[in-house]
């Protein structure tokens, strides 16, 4: 890929690194430049009330003088005096910081998968481009009063290392996440695609207010264990959690952790990919310490088989990182990227017809974790709950609030159905999930709208 | 730099709107962050930028660039009015801004020792050595880290607003994590998300963190073995300050947000599940609930000279005797409810269009103690420090989780509890409440984290609190 922004950006990261030589040829330093553009249009009460535009523009540089490690970040300009400052902060920094005895040292050379997800025309989209579309939506809800926002970025990273590695990349994502509201209920649709075209606005608010209307008037249910159909979003989540306090290699290293690589802790219907190179996918084909992106199986039919690294942890556990690194000081210490849950091969309906009493859940809310060893989380559903009897959406209800261990929920035998369809949720630059419809045995639900 | 806003508005009015802002940034940022003993990163951000706001019937247009040229804040001039004019592809009612007196002023938050002067080895070897001893004392995993930020904007409106401001702000946070068989517990001093103000470095001094270290890794390893948290579908319950801030923030902070009730966070953070109609006459709280919104308190994390619209800082009252009574909002949001501007507007940089955003949200101090509550107490369950929180969309149903419990029985602390949590309905609640903590008591609660809008911001907000007691509350719901 050498498109005039990569090469610009290649360009001032060989600049960057120039100018490390220059105070010291023994210095180890990493070089990331962006480049690109957001553009986010909101809605709210059926009107574009917020419309917002933003041109990126950074340089970062991590350095290590003997194990003494600092980091140094500009946003604006890459001129050349503000690139001799940032150098000169990394290198002051650095001096008076504590030797690191972890440092794991800069990445060598290492080609980046060949994968390019990028769509020019999303690229270049303009705030009509996104208006229409929203506008497409507005008007697909009908009497429904509708919200949301419709997005569209474009990133061109350069990464370059002392160690030789130079490696360019670039993404371009387009989403939309709308609802509409009848008086007693929301209904929500999302879309996301590397390319803006792909954005139906009139399919996703006809689905959002078909769904605000099948929720409209709920009532409640008596709190306890129930099985579920979760829609993607849902899944979502649980895979974030999973992952997060899972699969890390901090957090397998300091114990902090429920997975025991090689034993069938999740059901075997469960296979969970990280694969930047999906069709479907969205991101870069590398990560914040320009490792590229391995295509592995963290979990293979419900066994752990790999946590994911940067380049500290996997130095610490002896193996080689799996490009998970993230940019900027981060308490997990990797990010789980370009993850697939492997699709299986019931039709969404058929999860809830295959149900004999349960409930039907679009979107949890506000999840936090009460303890990250046991994975026990507390949230509340969110945009449409629906209790099915005899494989028939039967009544909607009002909002739950569940406390569920995440890795309870897919333990063997857990997971009844795994859908076929795969949805899309990208998040930033730097990570996305495609994930399917689940069914589920047991969810905890510990409280309805009373409390 | 006003000058490059001030052409930045210019270029937005000819562009056809009938109303524009710029703010031009220039900021810094400093994070140390340690763990087991070891400084992990030393990561410091310097950003510049214009912000540009433009009106043109019913919607902001907004753009940003990182660059501080003139020609780059006339282009971002002409770009916010072009995003705006977009806009009427899906138009509503024209925008109307309350009523604010343009100011040509300057402002900055007050600042014994300023962050930035001191040695970047000191603050390591700090952090370095707390994290060390809270290991020494029982932490399987230490934790760290010190925050500063140096934020210098220059404001300018089409109004007449010329407004210059120099925030410093800094703080720091540590805890330890223990690990048992089958879970973790965790303490945290002086609170989970540490304690952050607009003050200098003295803040960081004054939360003594080395001598703090040892005592939360000993408490971390107790709770392993202490009893779980007892389920209860009532008991009396008190909270620490810290907590109470966190109860304060999810539960009235975001619900009297006046753009949440006006329906234009429906979508992605939420609504409110108050009703406008019902201001000045709806019972929030007990009566001993008086809440404000205060930006003018010295040294508090939400405390400014001015919003992000060039009104000027001043204390709002949101609960009144346990009556509800005000909202936090901006101009847009303001003149819809025939209200004034609380002066409740900011973005988190140059590159973010502002918004409501809570400033400094809390409770006034009563005239009871902790210790008073404690004694008052036949049988309850003392909490404290933040560990879990979730509530709904419209700021209703939470449940909170904390690091530490007690027993209280017959008027005194009794067993250490892991575990604890507790559940409850906002109104409910607050009605609840009995006896709140004293003047000495009165805490400035900085949360540097709060995350709002889209795209997401990250705001800095203040929350005074004091200990307070509820009765016939909810705790220890199970997983």
């Amino acid at each position: 890929m050498t498109a005039p922004a990569a090469q610009l950006a290649s360009d001032v990261a060989g600049d960057v690194l120039a100018l490390v030589r220059r105070r010291s040829a023994d210095a180890e330093a990493e070089v990331d430049v962006r480049s690109g553009r957001l553009g986010l249009t909101r809605f709210a009460n059926s009107f574009i009330h917020q419309n917002v535009a933003e041109d990126l523009g950074s340089v970062s540089l991590r350095l290590a003088l003997d194990g003494r490690v600092a980091s140094a970040r500009l946003d604006g300009p890459s001129e050349p005096d503000r690139l001799e400052r940032l150098v000169g902060q990394a290198f002051e920094a650095a001096r008076v910081s504590p030797v690191d005895p972890e440092w794991p040292g800069v990445g060598g050379a290492a080609p980046a998968p060949n994968v390019d997800h990028w769509d020019e025309a999303t690229a270049s989209a303009s705030a009509e481009d996104r208006a229409r579309r929203v506008a497409e939506f507005v008007t697909a809800g009908g009497d429904l009063e509708t919200a949301g926002a419709l997005a569209t970025q474009s990133i061109t990273v350069a990464f370059a290392t002392t160690a030789g590695q130079a490696v360019t990349g670039r993404t371009t994502i387009a989403e939309i996440d709308g609802i509409a509201r009848t008086p007693t209920s929301d209904g929500v649709a999302r879309q996301a695609s590397v390319a803006l075209a792909d954005i139906d606005g009139q399919e996703a608010g006809e689905r959002a207010a078909r769904k605000a209307r099948e929720a409209a008037n709920p009532t409640e249910v008596e709190p306890g264990r129930y099985p579920v159909v979760l829609e993607p979003s849902c899944v979502a989540n649980l895979l974030t959690f999973l992952q997060n306090h899972g699969f890390g290699g901090r957090v397998v290293e300091e114990r902090r952790s429920f997975v025991r690589i090689g034993e069938p802790q999740l059901d075997a219907s469960i296979t969970i990919r990280q694969n930047i190179g999906h069709r479907l996918m969205v991101g870069l084909p590398f990560d914040a310490e320009g490792t590229p992106r391995q295509t592995l199986d963290v979990v293979r039919d419900g066994v752990p088989t790999a946590v994911l690294h940067d380049r500290r942890s996997a130095s610490k556990a002896g193996v080689a990182s799996t490009g998970n690194a993230v940019e900027g000081p981060n308490s997990f210490g990797f990010v789980a990227a370009s993850t697939v849950l492997l699709p299986g091969d019931r039709a969404p309906s058929t999860l809830i017809e295959e149900l004999e009493r349960g409930i039907l859940v679009s979107d949890f809310w506000y999840t936090r974790v009460l303890d990250p060893r046991t994975l026990v989380v507390t949230g509340l559903t969110r945009n449409g709950v629906w209790l099915v009897e005899d494989g028939r959406v039967v009544r909607p209800l009002r909002n739950l609030r569940f406390t569920q261990s995440y890795a309870e929920a897919l333990a063997p035998g857990a997971v009844l159905g795994v859908g076929s369809d795969l949805a899309l949720f990208p998040e930033g630059h730097d990570s996305a999930q495609l994930v399917p419809s689940l069914q589920l045995a047991s969810w905890n639900f510990t409280g309805g709208a009373k409390g | 730099m006003d000058d490059l806003a001030t052409a930045a508005v210019e270029a937005a009015l000819a562009g056809g709107a009938r109303y524009a802002d710029a703010r031009a940034i220039e900021s810094r940022a400093e994070v140390i962050e340690a763990r087991n003993g070891i400084v992990e990163a030393v990561d410091r951000t310097d950003r510049i930028g214009i912000g540009v706001r433009a009106l043109i019937g019913s919607s902001w247009g907004f753009h940003a660039v990182p660059d501080a040229s003139p020609a780059a804040a006339r282009a971002a001039g002409a770009a916010a009015a072009a995003v705006a004019r977009a806009s009427a592809v899906v138009p509503g009612r024209p925008i109307e801004l309350a009523p604010v007196e343009p100011v040509v002023a300057t402002w900055s938050s007050p600042c014994q020792e300023d962050p930035w002067s001191v040695p970047l080895g000191e603050k390591a070897a700090l952090l370095e050595g707390v994290t060390a001893t809270m290991q020494q004392h029982g932490a399987d995993v230490a934790n760290a880290s010190s925050h500063a930020w140096e934020t210098r904007k220059w404001y300018v409106s089409s109004e007449g607003h010329r407004i210059e401001q120099h925030i410093r702000e800094c703080g720091a946070a540590m805890s330890a994590t223990a690990l048992g068989e089958g879970e973790t517990q965790r303490r945290s001093h002086p609170g989970i998300r540490g304690q952050y103000g607009t003050r200098g470095w003295e803040l960081v001094r004054s939360l003594d963190l080395p001598g703090n270290a040892a005592r939360i890794a000993a408490e971390a390893r107790a709770l392993l073995a202490a009893p779980a948290c007892p389920s209860l579908e009532a008991t009396d319950l008190i909270l620490g300050s810290e907590q109470m801030a966190l109860q304060i923030h999810e539960s009235v902070g975001h619900a009297v947000e006046l753009d949440r009730i006006l329906g234009w966070e429906a979508a992605f953070a939420g609504t409110s599940w108050l009703d406008l109609a019902q201001m000045g006459s709806l019972r929030f709280g007990s009566e001993l609930m008086q809440i404000t919104a205060d930006a003018t308190l010295e040294g508090a994390l939400g405390s400014f000279g001015f919003d992000d619209e060039g009104t000027p800082a001043h204390p709002v009252d949101i609960v009144r005797d346990g009556i509800w009574v005000g909202v936090l909002s901006g101009r847009d949001s303001a003149a819809l409810a025939g209200i004034q501007s609380g002066g409740a507007v900011r973005a988190d940089g140059y590159n973010r269009i502002p918004m409501v955003r809570m400033t400094n949200v809390g409770l006034l101090p009563g005239s009871d103690s902790l210790e008073a509550m404690i004694a008052a107490t036949d049988d309850g369950i003392l909490m404290d420090t933040n560990r879990s929180w979730s509530i709904d969309d419209r700021r209703l149903n939470f449940q909170f989780g904390c690091e530490i419990g007690w027993e209280v029985k017959a008027g005194k602390r009794g067993r250490m509890l892991r575990n604890p949590t507790y559940t409850g309905i906002s109104p409910r609640f607050w009605g609840s409440m009995d006896m709140l903590g004293n003047r000495d008591e009165w805490t400035f609660w900085g949360t540097p984290n709060c995350g709002k809008g889209q795209p997401l911001q990250v705001g800095h907000t203040g929350h005074p609190a004091v200990p307070a007691r509820f009765r016939g509350i909810r705790v220890g719901v199970r997983g």
